[in-house]
């Protein structure tokens, strides 16, 4: 089938969710198409809060948050971004209020604050409370209101439909996109004016994540695909804290509400690497030192883990405001964090990088976010899956849920002028579903192969293992050299479920195709950028390096194994480039 | 390198005794069906290498990975907050990625069980059709009205007005609740706790001015009077929300709105 919509957004986390709300308000009609139901999503999994500088516990201004930022991404966020992110902070989280989040709120009634990792006050003199929480459920609190004003607004859902292919014109402009029904294996087109990605991380290429198992990157390879370059992509956020072995998400807001991280032998380690915000340091160094940490032998009893200290913070801390990670302590390692520290390792958290946009969520091609003829028409992107760029090498702890809803509304908004301002429906391309249906055909035709699960889990170790917090060329070199087997082996693998129904068998091999174009992004681009910033830490090339590389990376692939760099400016407005101290 | 090969802490407060790789082997009792093929639902087994720390989820994916990949379930977080994939567990609705087999309490040579949640069309194994769950949903209007003018601030409530719906609002509609209530398998117009909860988390959230509209809805034949305080659904909670407690409250408060 055909559906056409003004406007189809992909994706229904916050981003997505936060643009439909916005552009139906602005009178379009919009289709929300997603791989699970829109509460699904994992934007419901952020825990600790959203920064914005209202004020509301102690003196707070947007600049001192746009510094922060700006510091925290060691420089490579576009300034212009980033104080566009912090400016609409405090009206948008109102206006979240006003939708009826459900924030924790200070004695006086207003929204309650709290400190997060590299969020200080005065330029750094000190951590500030910044981050707006619902205890530490505040992306569920988000996610669930904006479902609920979307389902208000009339906001068409198409819930499992999961988008598999872009189509663009022959003048390369975005006309829709082709979608996989779940629930009855159909093929469908969606034909629009405006398509807008708002897919997520892609986590799931990590053997080690916080990320849902949704969370396989599908966007970004489809970008690839259609021809569109991928930005800065070799930054990715492995988060300081996540649950020994398992990867689950402790929030940060448990070192904001006190917690301590400790080595073997119970010091308090932050203090040497951070004397000024310790704990509180940005994740790019706090996964940095607790891997030195281990490193040097003083991971707890030898094994590669450190603990966060939560005893001295109280019960009562940790029941009203930290209630989710205490139950997942005790659900998942059977540890309750009153009484014992937790374990805690590096998980892979979130993608820096992404389909390149301007702050309106105009798709750019080119490299200048200002011109119409760099623009792909018909192409928006928000969310995890964008790149602004407003958290350039190291996005910071709040920034995230912000990033969702500051340039979600603003793409929500932008979508909608284009829409009013009488944008048409270029006419469908001829056999829009060719590509899909050739590669679906495909991976159900096989009856001999190996499973889906060898290919994937060989990537996920060979990702975690050269590609994660410490590289080298020669580790780049492997993941590449790796990636370039898996390829073919992704494009071999045996579909068991030949059936139309819930075939989520096929979904998983389709998927795996996916995560090999954007893993080969990450690993591409990690290896062309020969010095260490933010997240990025190459231990050939350890300093920073501003003469050849304060600029961001652009990725392309042919989908075969051929790729090219470009790069793009840096945009600086007031913050010019310091070492990074904390 | 950064790599998680070593073994899982061992002091742990729940007497379970992590270690790496499998340690016992379970059966897996899985009810099937695919009504493509299926006239009707059938049980199959399998065998699966496992630890107690293991969730039960992780037996399902055992099974799609490595046995058998038609088999079909819905999953996303895998930690309890997105709500995809509650389902019936050894006879109780529970959500697969948040009960661990040392909770359910499988030994070496154990069997688990896995059905649908019960009182709703199968989609197919251990898939359920949501649709009448999030019509119900749907029914209660869940959002916030006010219809006075929006202040520039935030509209202020105090943490104790707020302490009212807190433990309303952290439902992740999983629909453990809804599909282990008697009154909802008698009757399927019923609109069940999860809804209900949606209209208590409304309804007495003080930013909400239209109460009125929404009590009608639950004051209804197939409304509150249905709940008969059973406390299944407080019993399936995953979220441990103390839902008969607050469907009481919404209970009062639709009598008194009708004096």
């Amino acid at each position: 089938m055909t559906f056409t919509h003004d406007i189809v957004i992909v994706g229904a986390g916050g981003a997505g969710l936060m643009a439909a709300l916005y552009a139906r308000e602005g009178g379009a009609d919009v289709a929300v198409v997603s791989k699970l139901h829109p509460l699904r999503s994992h934007t419901g999994a952020a825990q600790g809060g959203i920064g914005a500088a209202l004020g509301n516990e102690e003196e707070d201004h947007w600049l001192w948050h746009a510094f922060d930022t700006t510091k925290g991404s060691d420089y490579l966020g576009d300034q212009d971004a980033i104080e566009i992110l912090c400016q609409d902070a405090p009206r948008t989280i109102i206006e979240l209020e006003h939708y009826g989040v459900p924030f924790s709120r200070t004695k006086e009634g207003k929204i309650a604050q709290r400190r997060f990792g590299g969020h200080t006050r005065n330029f750094g003199e000190a951590p500030v409370r910044r981050a707006c929480y619902a205890a530490d459920r505040t992306g569920h609190m988000i996610l669930h209101t904006l479902y609920e004003q979307c389902v208000k607004q009339n906001v068409n859902f198409y819930d499992e439909f999961q988008v598999l292919d872009l189509v663009m014109n022959e003048d390369g402009a975005c006309v829709g996109c082709v979608a996989y029904e779940i629930l009855t294996g159909e093929v469908h087109t969606f034909h629009s004016k405006i398509t807008c990605f708002a897919t997520g991380g892609y986590g799931r290429a990590f053997k080690t994540t916080s990320n849902a198992h949704a969370g396989t990157g599908d966007g970004f390879s489809m970008v690839l695909r259609a021809g569109i370059p991928l930005q800065d992509m070799e930054f990715v956020q492995f988060h300081p804290t996540g649950l020994y072995r398992l990867g689950i998400l402790i929030t940060e807001g448990a070192r904001g509400e006190g917690g301590i991280l400790r080595n073997s032998d119970g010091e308090r380690f932050m203090e040497r690497y951070a004397p000024t915000v310790k704990d509180l340091a940005p994740r790019d160094m706090v996964s940095q030192c607790i891997y030195k940490e281990i490193r040097e032998g003083r991971g707890i009893k030898g094994r590669d883990h450190v603990v966060l200290d939560m005893t001295h913070v109280g019960k009562d801390v940790l029941e009203h405001k930290l209630p989710e990670i205490s139950t997942f302590s005790r659900v998942y390692l059977g540890i309750d964090p009153v009484k014992q520290p937790i374990p805690v390792a590096p998980t892979c958290h979130y993608a820096m990088g992404g389909i390149p946009t301007n702050v309106d969520g105009q798709v750019v091609r080119g490299t200048d976010n200002t011109n119409p003829d760099d623009f792909v028409d018909g192409f928006y992107a928000c969310g995890e899956c964008g790149c602004v760029s407003v958290h350039g090498a190291n996005r910071l702890g709040t920034n995230s849920l912000l990033d969702l809803v500051v340039i979600g509304r603003r793409t929500g908004m932008a979508m909608a002028r284009a829409i009013n301002e009488g944008k048409t429906l270029h006419p469908m391309v001829d056999n829009p579903e060719k590509r899909t249906r050739e590669l679906l055909d495909d991976l159900l035709s096989r009856d001999k192969g190996e499973p889906t699960v060898a290919v994937r889990t060989d990537l996920q170790e060979s990702m975690m293992k050269n590609v994660s917090v410490f590289r080298n060329e020669d580790t780049l070199s492997e993941a590449m050299a790796d990636l370039a087997t898996f390829r073919q082996r992704a494009r071999n693998v045996v579909v068991q479920d030949k059936g139309k129904r819930f075939n989520t068998d096929l979904m998983d091999a389709v998927e795996i195709g996916f995560m090999v174009d954007y893993a080969e992004a990450i690993a591409g681009s990690a290896r062309h950028r020969t010095e260490s910033r933010g997240a990025h830490l190459r231990e050939d090339f350890p300093k920073r390096n501003d003469d050849e590389w304060l600029r961001h990376t652009l990725f392309f692939s042919d989908g075969n194994g051929t790729i090219e760099m470009g790069d793009k400016p840096v945009t600086i407005t007031r913050f010019q480039p310091k070492e990074r101290k904390y | 390198m950064a790599t998680t090969t070593a073994p899982a802490p061992t002091t742990t407060t729940n007497g379970a005794k992590p270690v790496d790789g499998p340690t016992m082997t379970v059966t897996v009792k899985v009810q099937r069906f695919n009504p493509e093929v299926d006239d009707k639902p059938r049980w199959e087994s399998f065998q699966v290498p496992t630890d107690p720390m293991d969730r039960a989820l992780d037996l399902l994916h055992y099974i799609k990975w490595h046995l058998d990949g038609s088999l079909a379930f819905r999953k996303s977080c895998a930690h309890g907050i997105c709500g995809s994939d509650a389902m019936k567990i050894n006879g109780e609705n529970k959500l697969a990625c948040s009960i661990l087999l040392h909770d359910l309490g499988t030994k070496d040579g154990g069997t688990v069980t896995f059905e649908p949640l019960p009182a709703a069309p199968v989609v197919k194994d251990l898939v359920i059709d949501q649709s009448k769950f999030f019509a119900k949903y749907r029914a209660i209007m869940p959002w916030l009205i006010n219809s006075t003018p929006a202040p520039e601030k935030e509209r202020f409530q105090s943490p104790e007005q707020h302490a009212i719906i807190e433990d309303a609002t952290k439902c992740i509609m999983c629909g453990a609740c809804t599909h282990s209530c008697p009154s909802t398998w008698a009757d399927p117009d019923y609109l069940g706790p999860a809804a209900m909860l949606k209209a208590f988390r409304y309804v007495f959230d003080s930013r909400d001015t239209e109460s009125e509209e929404r009590l009608k809805v639950v004051d209804s034949k197939d409304g509150l009077w249905k709940c008969y305080t059973i406390f299944n659904c407080v019993q399936a909670c995953p979220k441990e929300i103390d839902i008969t407690r607050w469907l009481s409250a919404l209970k009062r408060k639709s009598v008194t709105a009708r004096l």
